[in-house]
């Protein structure tokens, strides 16, 4: 409302530039807009339109979602994201704040800068790769770590990945890749916090814990919602850890364990593109609502 | 979970001395995770040159031999005649080109809603947040059939064109935009009779380079290790990228998957063929790495 109200007024008063600006403007992002459309726009539509249709075109409500939610395997692949992704984001929370926090107080120069690049370096083995890695580390025959596994009760491979350990392993394969990168944006933010405030913390005898509780972390909020967004958008569309166990697990993990997966199974195994659509939808449906709960909640793009 | 509840009584109670204290316990947390994040890599590193009953048998963190990691090589490039260095080649090709067409599209795309009025602006600005926290994963099934209608599953363009939609690098140089470049310097430009494109070419484009590379470096990364969407559009292994490649390779494993037959890799090759699939993100970081701290905080600091 305001935004309008301020480029009319300017409008009105520098009519010649604000419509060369304005033309200007259109054509940057014109190409953006066509990719966009294309590839945003277009295939959310065509996911909609296909999970609300059948094979022929013909409209059939809801019966898609029906179908797939009456799928024996689909409360099943609800159930293994939503306790991956409570895992998964408390970890990512706990530790990235709390590392990020360390790494500023102790670091200055060389040695801070050299941890946060050899926390960084997993983020390389993103995909396929970092799945690779820990089939290794996960696996006791080969693993630099099998003494902690024996230690923990896990002798063979098949053992370590049991079903009911899957969450906290996907958790750890994602921890290790991607709060590396996480950890240097906190860092990052941690030290645009003004240093008046901190010496302020200071002079008023807060302690290292009162300063990071009381005025880091809050200064950090809006980082730490973002990146909780970020995190659950990705978490919820879980596909390459668990097919790829799946090819390695001997049959001890399954092809439909994420929601993602069973789309792919859907779509490709079972020729019900519809259905597929209709998981899609319902993935797309939760994330965007819930991301725009965090935003609502966080004002995280108050910059506007 | 166990390492927090570690930390936090011990980080309350009294402390005698506390910075000698204090420090410890910072150091031990720190060093603790940096074996966390390198012990596997560096055990990659190091299995990729011993032999698989050295693997085994050897301690984990020993070196195997030169001659080992020459075997390991030719077993690995002897699979499928070079498919390996195929497979490399293919994502050079994907990462690279998306990357290109990101950047062209992007940078000016953030600057036009950063700096310009125009109409639509608003909505184009909400769209691109919506959709860029829409799980892309998710749209796989959509996009294949979106590709399969305008006949181009099993081209290149099936996975250049969609990794050349990139929201976040977007909303990344619209955010620099808006933080690190004054509005008043552009309108000067203006003033002096700097036309449109001219501002952009010579004020705003030489000051955005710190968000250039930072744009530069989350595409490359997320192109060159997306595996959903080449595994669906592209599932041919000569038009493979790596990542799905390397995925092909673990299913010839025998101690991962016993059904396989005489095409048998063995795990030291493996982990090879990791270490091959990660050296060229490894690089590209070293080189972008002094990008991501200014980048970001040029991005945050002024007002």
């Amino acid at each position: 409302m305001t935004l309008t109200h301020t480029s009319a007024g300017s409008a009105a008063r520098r009519p010649r530039g604000a419509a060369r600006q304005s033309r200007a403007g259109m054509a940057f992002v014109a190409a953006y807009v066509i990719l966009l459309i294309a590839f945003g726009v277009l295939p959310t539509a065509y996911a909609v339109y296909f999970a609300f249709t059948d094979a022929g075109g013909t409209f059939t409500g809801i019966s898609n979602f029906l179908t797939t939610g009456h799928d024996f395997r689909f409360m099943g692949a609800v159930s293994h994201i939503a306790v991956y992704l409570v895992f998964w984001l408390a970890s990512l929370v706990v530790f990235v704040v709390g590392l990020a926090l360390l790494l500023h107080r102790l670091a200055s120069g060389t040695a801070g800068k050299a941890l946060r690049f050899l926390y960084y370096i997993p983020g390389a083995l993103a995909g396929a790769a970092s799945v690779l890695v820990w089939l290794f580390m996960l696996d006791p025959t080969v693993s630099p770590v099998s003494s902690l596994l024996s230690a923990l009760g896990f002798h063979t491979f098949g053992e370590v990945i049991a079903p009911g350990n899957l969450p906290v392993l996907f958790t750890i394969i994602a921890f290790w890749t991607g709060a590396g990168g996480w950890i240097v944006v906190m860092y990052g933010a941690l030290n645009n916090i003004p240093t008046d405030v901190m010496e302020a913390a200071r002079i008023d005898g807060a302690n290292a814990w009162q300063t990071a509780w009381r005025v880091q972390i809050p200064m950090l909020r809006k980082w730490i919602v973002y990146m909780v967004i970020l995190a659950f958008a990705g978490g919820a569309q879980l596909f390459v850890e668990p097919q790829l166990l799946s090819l390695a697990s001997v049959g001890v993990a399954g092809r439909d364990y994420s929601l993602n997966q069973l789309t792919y199974d859907f779509a490709f195994q079972m020729n019900n593109i519809n259905g597929a659509a209709a998981v899609s939808v319902e993935l797309l449906v939760v994330s965007v609502s819930a991301a725009a709960v965090f935003v609502a909640r966080s004002g995280f793009f108050d910059a506007e | 979970m166990s390492r927090t509840q570690h930390r936090a009584p011990e980080r309350r109670r009294p402390r005698p001395q506390p910075r000698v204290v204090s420090r410890l316990l910072t150091g031990s947390v720190l060093t603790v995770f940096v074996v966390f994040f390198v012990l596997p890599v560096l055990w990659l590193l190091l299995a990729a040159t011993k032999t698989d009953q050295q693997l085994v048998h050897d301690s984990p963190l020993s070196i195997g031999s030169w001659h080992a990691f020459m075997a390991n090589w030719h077993g690995l490039t002897a699979f499928q005649d070079d498919a390996i260095l195929l497979w490399l080649r293919n994502s050079a090709l994907y990462a690279v080109i998306s990357l290109a067409i990101t950047l062209c599209v992007a940078v000016p795309a953030g600057y036009a809603l950063a700096m310009t009025e125009f109409r639509g602006r608003r909505m184009l600005l909400i769209s691109t947040l919506v959709v860029m926290l829409m799980p892309n994963a998710t749209l796989v099934v959509p996009l294949f059939l979106e590709i399969n209608a305008v006949h181009l599953i099993g081209t290149m363009w099936s996975i250049i064109l969609p990794y050349s939609f990139y929201p976040f690098g977007v909303y990344l140089t619209y955010i620099y935009f808006t933080t690190a470049v004054p509005k008043d310097l552009l309108a000067a430009a203006r003033m002096d009779g700097c036309s449109e494109f001219g501002v952009f070419r010579h004020i705003a484009l030489p000051l955005a380079t710190p968000v250039i590379a930072l744009v530069g470096f989350f595409s490359f990364v997320a192109n060159w290790t997306n595996y959903f969407l080449p595994y669906v559009m592209l599932p041919e292994s000569s038009q493979m990228p790596i990542q799905v490649g390397v995925g092909n390779l673990l299913s010839s494993v025998p101690s991962f998957n016993p059904a396989v037959g005489d095409v048998a890799i063995q795990r030291p090759e493996l982990a090879l063929a990791t270490l091959v699939a990660i050296t060229p993100v490894l690089v590209v970081f070293l080189f972008a790495q002094r990008f991501l701290v200014s980048g970001m905080l040029a991005g945050a600091t002024k007002e």
